[in-house]
């Protein structure tokens, strides 16, 4: 079996507001192999950005902190570690890009001196080695005339070329652990499927493993092995795509699935889970997901599900799978 | 480049703008300088001849030329009061108002930069608070009253300080910070109230950019996140205020000249206009017009500098 890079355990992180604790990841399990691609997927607001913000210890320190749980990445705890080992392990050993690549770039720096900058952060290396590195990087990511590149501006570039340009940024160090918190959403579709191929293409010639976190169940199928889905802080469902996708067993998982658009079938109408994302903290008890679920009874509202694993590692957090008496779960679908 | 040329062009056209305008303002101001020159006593005839030699027979457009020509060759006419030419009286008073806005600029500068970071870290805690109300005080507290605390309490109690009068950089280098430094405080006081509530919020804004947050991703030290991410970004603001802040204070500031007896620009603009002494009141309003524009201009190459998106929009 392969070895595990990241584990992530009981995982919480809250913001602190006047009116209170907001718990926004509440209790995250996950682990990520090496040179996997995991996939996270949720609706926005689910926690999925703050999950990866928790990992890369860049919550905002102004107002939310991880206030439990743990995450290890190669059995070293990264919750406890000092700032300055986090400092170390950021950009070297995990490394992340992000949604908006465009404002993601310092405007008035050039291309070539913030990737150098990350290149001379962990590398004690001269500006000239640091600058030829950074050339190789852009080629890497597929760049053209990357010589010139470097003394632009990211104004210069197109939104897919800064993305491209956050890649190089994130891998220049050779991390072993590559977060995308939606790195294709703000780009047009061509370009999407060009930034998915070079992940790919990263993924296999560096073996690096990637978090991929994503609204876009599109993308998951596209690229990832293994899928956590999440709802409201918590994950739902977890397991191999291919078992996702055939069998999902969560109603949430079900809805998400159904509403992406078949071009082979024309609808009237795409079918969308009713409802919203409940705001963090307004539940307090009972399956996150049971004001909007079709087949929620009585203990959905009451008890919080757990999460229950089959054998072929299909993972999912619901009363209709598992843990209830089946006798108790039969009499509340016929009563419904 | 273009950049530059356009904003050129603009200094250009603002200076003739402001040169009609003050022309024509003083065609219009009541009040004859002859008459006030010569006296109550004075006869037509004096009166004419007197018009003659300043050249005020003659037609406007004529008189405007003569003032624009005059400027180039560094001739603004003579005072009435001094009977000696104004940009001689000008450029003698130049070097004590120039070294107090340099002086006090940096003072700004060093106070406000650190003092906003500071701040902005401290967001909504006690501290952040505190200075907030403390600049605050800052700019209700009257300059004059200001100068004279510092005259009396720092002034009087440390030989270093002159507390009045100016002595010339030439003379002795130590002697002229003694004698601009307080002074110098007393214009900054009120000038670091102000900026350092815009220094504070521009790195406020700043640090919760996108682009902060990759910075601290790529493992590199607070201090560099900060230093050079987030205050390279706050600065392009700031620097406008600091642009302002020392036109202000090249233009003249009159209370606090007056309060340490420094023979500068301000104290000059009050004689001269208690003594409607026109030629040399025109000649300060020609001259804080050019420094105000100058400076300007200055602040937009700087912007240039500090942020490619505007040096590169072609």
């Amino acid at each position: 079996m392969t070895r595990k890079v990241l584990e992530v355990k009981d995982l919480r992180t809250s913001f602190f507001s006047p009116e209170g604790e907001i718990p926004a990841v509440d209790g995250v399990n996950f682990h990520l192999s090496e040179g996997e691609i995991l996939g996270i997927v949720g609706e926005s607001g689910c926690g999925k950005s703050v999950t990866s913000l928790s990992i890369m210890g860049l919550v905002p320190t102004e107002n939310g902190k991880v206030v439990g749980g743990s995450i290890r990445f190669h059995g070293e705890e990264l919750t406890k570690a000092t700032a300055k080992r986090m400092r170390q392990i950021r950009g070297k050993e995990i490394a992340m890009i992000y949604q908006e690549p465009m404002s993601s770039l310092n405007p008035v720096f050039t291309i070539g001196s913030q990737l150098m900058e990350a290149i001379r952060t962990h590398n004690k290396i001269s500006r000239e080695e640091a600058a030829k590195k950074a050339i190789e990087m852009l080629n890497l990511v597929g760049l053209p005339r990357a010589d010139e590149l470097i003394h632009e501006y990211p104004h210069q570039l197109s939104g897919g070329m800064c993305q491209r340009v956050m890649i190089a940024m994130a891998v220049a160090c050779g991390p072993k652990v590559l977060i995308a918190d939606e790195p294709t959403t703000a780009l047009d579709v061509t370009i999407q499927a060009q930034i998915l191929d070079l992940m790919k293409n990263l993924n296999q010639e560096l073996n690096t493993s990637i978090i991929m976190i994503t609204h876009d169940l599109g993308v998951v199928a596209e690229l990832c092995d293994r899928v956590a889905v999440m709802y409201a802080g918590k994950i739902v469902e977890e397991g191999s795509v291919d078992v996702i996708f055939q069998q999902p067993k969560h109603p949430y998982t079900i809805g998400l699935i159904q509403s992406i658009p078949d071009i082979r079938f024309k609808k009237d109408r795409l079918y969308s889970i009713p409802g919203y994302v409940p705001k963090p903290g307004t539940i307090k008890k009972g399956c996150h997901f049971a004001q909007r679920c079709e087949h929620a009874f009585d203990v959905c509202k009451e008890e919080t599900p757990k999460m229950v694993v089959s054998l072929d590692g299909h993972a999912v957090r619901c009363f209709l799978h598992g843990t209830l008496k089946e006798e108790k779960h039969d009499r509340n679908i016929i009563k419904s | 480049m273009t950049y530059v040329v356009r904003r050129f062009l603009l200094l250009v056209v603002t200076l003739i703008f402001i040169s009609v305008i003050t022309f024509l303002v003083f065609q219009i101001l009541p009040g004859d300088p002859v008459r006030t020159m010569l006296g109550p006593d004075a006869d037509e005839a004096q009166v004419e001849t007197l018009k003659q030699q300043l050249g005020l027979d003659q037609p406007g457009h004529v008189q405007y030329l003569h003032l624009v020509e005059g400027f180039f060759q560094g001739d603004m006419g003579d005072s009435i009061r001094f009977s000696r030419p104004v940009t001689g009286l000008i450029m003698e008073r130049l070097p004590i108002t120039l070294s107090l806005a340099v002086i006090s600029l940096i003072i700004v500068i060093l106070v406000t930069i650190p003092l906003g970071i500071f701040s902005a870290k401290r967001e909504k805690k006690w501290s952040d608070f505190f200075l907030s109300s403390f600049t605050q005080l800052g700019m209700a507290v009257p300059t004059f009253f200001v100068g004279m605390v510092l005259i009396l309490f720092i002034g009087m109690s440390f030989q270093f300080f002159t507390t009045g009068g100016y002595v010339p950089w030439s003379e002795s280098i130590t002697g002229a910070i003694g004698s601009l430094i307080l002074p110098a405080l007393t214009i900054a006081l009120p000038q670091i109230a102000i900026s350092f509530r815009y220094v504070r919020n521009a790195i406020l804004e700043q640090s919760k950019l996108d682009y902060v947050r990759t910075a601290r991703g790529k493992g590199v030290s607070e201090a560099i996140v900060i230093y050079k991410h987030v205050l390279r970004n706050s600065l392009i603001p700031v620097v406008t205020v600091f642009g302002l802040i020392l036109a202000e204070v090249i233009a003249g500031t009159i209370v606090v000249e007056q309060v340490f007896s420094l023979p500068g620009i301000g104290r000059l603009l009050i004689t001269a206009v208690s003594y409607r002494d026109f030629p040399v009141v025109q000649g300060i309003v020609l001259y804080i017009a050019l420094v105000v524009v100058v400076i300007n201009f200055i602040v937009d190459i700087l912007y240039a500098v500090l942020d490619p998106r505007i040096r590169l929009k072609s």
